[in-house]
């Protein structure tokens, strides 16, 4: 049955009829059908992927059809016992849902004020499908680590290892307290406890002071307008930023200001 | 100091440093180590001529100096990658697409909350995609949204432009569609007339 034009371009002929191309509608067998949907992003890459299929313009989509399309692939995954995730299955309801309303004639009162039905599906198919060319983008652009390498003279000079002095606990804490003092003189001003997050506040203190070249005094971390609250939250964070191991704290004698600064495992660049 | 010792001096600090530097520490440093240069904005202009001259002079080097959000570094020229990454014995990192897709989100349309991220993409984000890219210093949590929940708000970092090598987010590819859109939006209306009878159509 094989015959190749001269070309080679034919793949079969078939009751007198030449196929260029393979039947789409071969049987697919079930663990290539998983792969096959673990390869979107989720209901909208799909829905897109059967858009561009038809070679439609997701403008001039016939929800009609794609809502076919989509459903006879979620059956299909449904009978062949493949574990589908619940937006799938929301995007199946809404796309039956646009397609009765569609079906439905419109009241003459109605025209204006309703919106296309179609227009919120594909406001979103256009959203998605343009972060998913930007994505694409962003993966071209040269990056650090895969087109460009930081070139040094020794790109592994050893770091300052001059032990820095130790911090005893109680004098952190007798650092603590004369910034109590001080948040206690604004307490008046405080008009609503905001709600204050320690982990935020570590993300917070972190940018600081990897932002910051230099050490940052101990003191400086600290916000008087927040009050008692916000300095607590403050302390914490710092406690277990140290616990954590991603902030130092040092101090060049006794009663001398104490600085907190950056880790130095993991930034070598 | 004359032009050419400027310009080995920056070449040098920039080659020493074993990290990018900022105009600005270029200059505080040479006014620091050289006391006859003063502050000025004669210095800032010539050490900014001295880095255009360590351009052209690196033309026929296997790198290059190029600036980013944080300052300017020397870098391996591109065709030469592959010897490094070989040389390793690691292939350059690759990222999912839910990690390119949830970061383009986020570098386009910052500040953004996880679920505008969810709602774009259409599909539940995975924590530790976010946690990695926040563990890669490439997003931050820059405020709250007051809504109920006070969702965190994500945004780019300067880690991120550096990785990418741009020197602000306006380097980033634009969103080439944008001014197609509002033309498409007015089709999209008139259509909305139109419907009564393309449902007859389809039910045909």
């Amino acid at each position: 049955m094989m015959q190749t034009d001269g070309n080679g371009r034919s793949l079969a002929r078939v009751r007198g009829v030449t196929l260029n191309e393979f039947p789409s509608d071969l049987y697919v067998p079930p663990e290539a059908l998983r792969v096959f949907l673990d390869s979107f992003e989720g209901p909208l890459d799909l829905l897109l992927y059967l858009i561009r299929k038809h070679d439609f313009d997701i403008l001039e989509i016939s929800v009609s059809a794609v809502t076919d399309q989509y459903l006879q692939y979620i059956q299909l995954m449904d009978r062949l016992d493949v574990h589908l995730a619940g937006e799938y299955l929301a995007m199946a309801a809404t796309l039956t849902a646009i397609k009765s309303r569609m079906l439905l004639p419109l009241m003459p009162s109605d025209e204006e004020e309703e919106e296309d039905p179609r227009a919120a599906i594909v406001r979103r198919l256009r959203e998605f499908d343009r972060i998913k060319r930007l994505a694409e983008q962003l993966d071209e652009i040269p990056r650090m680590e895969r087109e460009y390498f930081p070139a040094a003279a020794d790109g592994n000079l050893p770091r300052d290892e001059r032990p820095l002095p130790e911090v005893e606990f109680h004098q952190l804490m007798s650092a603590f307290s004369d910034v109590l003092l001080r948040a206690s003189y604004r307490e008046h001003h405080e008009m609503t406890a905001e709600v204050l997050s320690v982990s935020e506040r570590m993300a917070d203190i972190l940018a600081q002071v990897a932002s910051s070249k230099h050490f940052v005094p101990f003191v400086a971390l600290f916000c008087l307008e927040e009050g008692r609250r916000g300095v607590v939250v403050t302390f914490l964070a710092i406690t277990q930023l140290l616990q954590n191991g991603r902030v130092n704290v040092v101090q060049n004698g006794s009663y001398a200001p104490i600085y907190v600064t950056a880790a130095q495992t993991g930034r070598q660049r | 100091m004359t032009e050419a010792q400027l310009a080995d001096a920056v070449e040098a600090m920039l080659l020493g440093s074993g990290e990018p530097v900022t105009m600005d520490r270029l200059r505080r440093a040479v006014m620091d180590a050289d006391a006859e240069e003063s502050e000025s904005e004669d210095l800032l202009k010539r050490i900014r001529q001295a880095i255009e001259d360590l351009k052209q002079a690196s033309d026929r080097r296997p790198f290059e100096l190029r600036e980013t959000a944080v300052g300017f570094r020397y870098v391996t020229r591109a065709e030469f990658a592959p010897f490094i990454s070989s040389l390793k014995g690691q292939q350059p990192p690759s990222y999912s697409r839910a990690t390119l897709e949830t970061l383009a989100v986020i570098a386009w349309k910052q500040p953004v909350t996880r679920g505008e991220i969810e709602q774009i993409r259409g599909v539940r984000l995975n924590s530790s995609i976010l946690r990695a890219l926040a563990d890669r210093d490439w997003i931050r949590v820059t405020g709250h949204r007051e809504t109920p929940g006070r969702p965190a708000l994500y945004a780019t970092t300067r880690s991120f432009l550096d990785y990418f090598g741009l020197k602000s987010l306006d380097e980033l590819p634009s969103a080439d569609d944008l001014v197609t859109d509002a033309v498409q939006e007015g089709l999209l209306e008139k259509r909305v007339s139109t419907r009564g009878e393309e449902a007859v159509a389809e039910s045909v």
